[in-house]
């Protein structure tokens, strides 16, 4: 039966969550989200209903969450608790009921962004661990590893710019953009280093090209389906990636 | 050479909440002890555990959609309380004011323990924010509490009744019966956080000694307004 990670959710039963959980994380640039989208199209050619899901996607307070960052007015604590409003309102309204269905739900980032974030800004480990001790413990969490300096040209290639946050403006690293980029992205490198070891991530080199990294996900992937995948290794390797990196450049980062 | 930043340690003032059900006279006591207070000579800053306008948006839209579930609720109201911390509770605590809040964290573990949350995971939540020099728990038997409720002919609100419980159908019944489930939170919470309990089901000046004689060991050496903004 599934779990979360210690604390139960008032009012769900676990019993009938059929469905397989799977998580990609990594900074943005990483190639998270095309990494997920090739995830998908292989998952649903070979007739895997797949749900996808992602952070600040929830209508209940994802609109607070945009001012609250257009302004800058909310403390870090606040702040914290917001986000995790908003995974908590994903979690059981989305995340959950798709497993209940029996779909694969794939997650453009999950939980451990958003306690990196936190914890960066001064929380505790062990209270942002707690804190969401109820979310739902993934099949695998597979991490995208990319260097500060690889994340940084795909960001201006990919924006023209830095993003504010994505910088870690608000933490006065530096008043320099580019370099407290590359420390608040160093930060960030070192919390995920420690949850890769509290919970077991899947790491894979993600400095190269997306239809390699492409390959070692569904072979981390595979595992979960077993025997009702049809093919395992495939033609990633040699074709050209089906529907390459998609422009993105009216999405900012989350 | 820049002058000495003025010292910033930890909490200098004092913070006493006021806890209890719905009618059990805490915002009536706590108003006056603000005004005893202040006209004492004290500096004194008071709040309300009143939702701001995130929280009553986002309530109002999560209940048309059905959306609030235990755990979104909790969290919610977790957010709204860690806003009002970071605003208007550490910064004059810090300053050294006398700090009153009508309702605290301890409301939460009540209202969320009630709704079938997990305590440990409630508390955690609520880490960030200190223990009060002084928490008045002012107990009422849950009849007094529904009559004081339905004589102030206010409406009583879904989420007041625990209406999202299905506890009853009759908005007054499921009131009562929610009244019930945080009352015996309150009484646990009494003995694990040392609640300062007051009789309340009594007239309001007996009551209101009874919340002076406790408040006023707490005054002991605390500097009032004028030594502070005349050196």
């Amino acid at each position: 039966m599934r779990k979360t990670y210690g604390t139960r959710i008032p009012g769900f039963s676990r019993e009938h969550l059929r469905g397989h959980l799977i998580v990609v994380e990594g900074a943005d640039g990483s190639g998270r989200t095309t990494e997920v989208e090739l995830l998908r199209e292989w998952l649903e050619v070979q007739g895997h209903p797949v749900v996808d899901t992602g952070l600040r996607r929830s209508t209940l307070v994802s609109e607070q969450i945009d001012q609250a960052k257009q302004g800058h007015t909310l403390g870090t604590t606040t702040m914290a608790l917001l986000y995790a409003v908003d995974f908590a309102d994903q979690l059981e309204n989305k995340i959950l009921p798709s497993l209940a269905a029996g779909s694969t739900v794939l997650a453009d980032r999950y939980i451990y962004t958003l306690m990196g974030r936190a914890v960066v800004r001064g929380a505790s480990r062990e209270w942002a661990r707690k804190l969401y001790s109820f979310a739902l413990e993934p099949d695998v969490t597979i991490l995208l590893d990319a260097r500060p300096e690889i994340l940084l040209h795909r960001a201006i290639a990919k924006y023209g710019s830095l993003d504010y946050w994505e910088s870690g403006m608000d933490l006065s690293l530096s008043r320099d953009r580019f370099e407290s980029f590359f420390l608040y992205q160093r930060r960030m490198a070192e919390e995920f280093d420690w949850m890769s070891q509290e919970y077991g991530f899947v790491r894979t080199d993600a400095n190269r090209p997306p239809n390699l990294v492409h390959r070692d996900v569904r072979r981390m992937v595979a595992p979960i389906f077993g025997a009702r995948l049809a093919e395992i290794e495939g033609p990633a390797a040699e074709e050209p990636v089906p529907r390459a990196a998609p422009a993105r450049t009216s999405a900012r980062p989350g | 050479m820049p002058e000495a930043a003025p010292t910033l340690t930890g909490p200098t003032g004092r913070l006493i909440v006021l806890e209890g059900l719905d009618g059990s006279g805490k915002s009536t006591q706590a108003r006056l002890l603000m005004k005893w207070l202040q006209a004492r000579g004290y500096r004194v800053f008071f709040t309300e555990w009143n939702s701001s306008e995130l929280v009553s948006e986002t309530i109002r839209r999560g209940k048309k959609k059905g959306l609030l579930t235990p755990t979104t609720f909790s969290l919610l109201h977790a957010t709204d309380f860690a806003d009002r911390f970071e605003r208007h509770i550490q910064p004059p605590l810090r300053a050294g004011y006398i700090v009153i809040c009508d309702r605290y964290a301890f409301t939460a573990f009540a209202r969320d323990a009630a709704r079938g949350c997990d305590p440990p995971w409630v508390r955690n939540l609520y880490r960030f924010a200190p223990v009060p020099d002084l928490t008045f728990y002012f107990r009422v038997p849950v009849a007094t509490s529904l009559k004081r409720k339905l004589a102030s002919r206010q409406k009583i609100s879904y989420y007041e009744a625990g209406m999202d419980l299905g506890l009853a159908d009759d908005i007054v019944a499921s009131y009562e019966r929610f009244q019930a489930r945080l009352k015996r939170e309150y009484d646990s919470l009494a003995e694990t956080d040392h609640f300062t309990v007051i009789e309340a089901d009594r007239p309001v000046e007996q009551i209101l000694s009874a919340v002076r004689r406790e408040v006023r060991p707490l005054l002991t050496g605390f500097p009032k307004m004028e030594s502070l903004i005349h050196a």
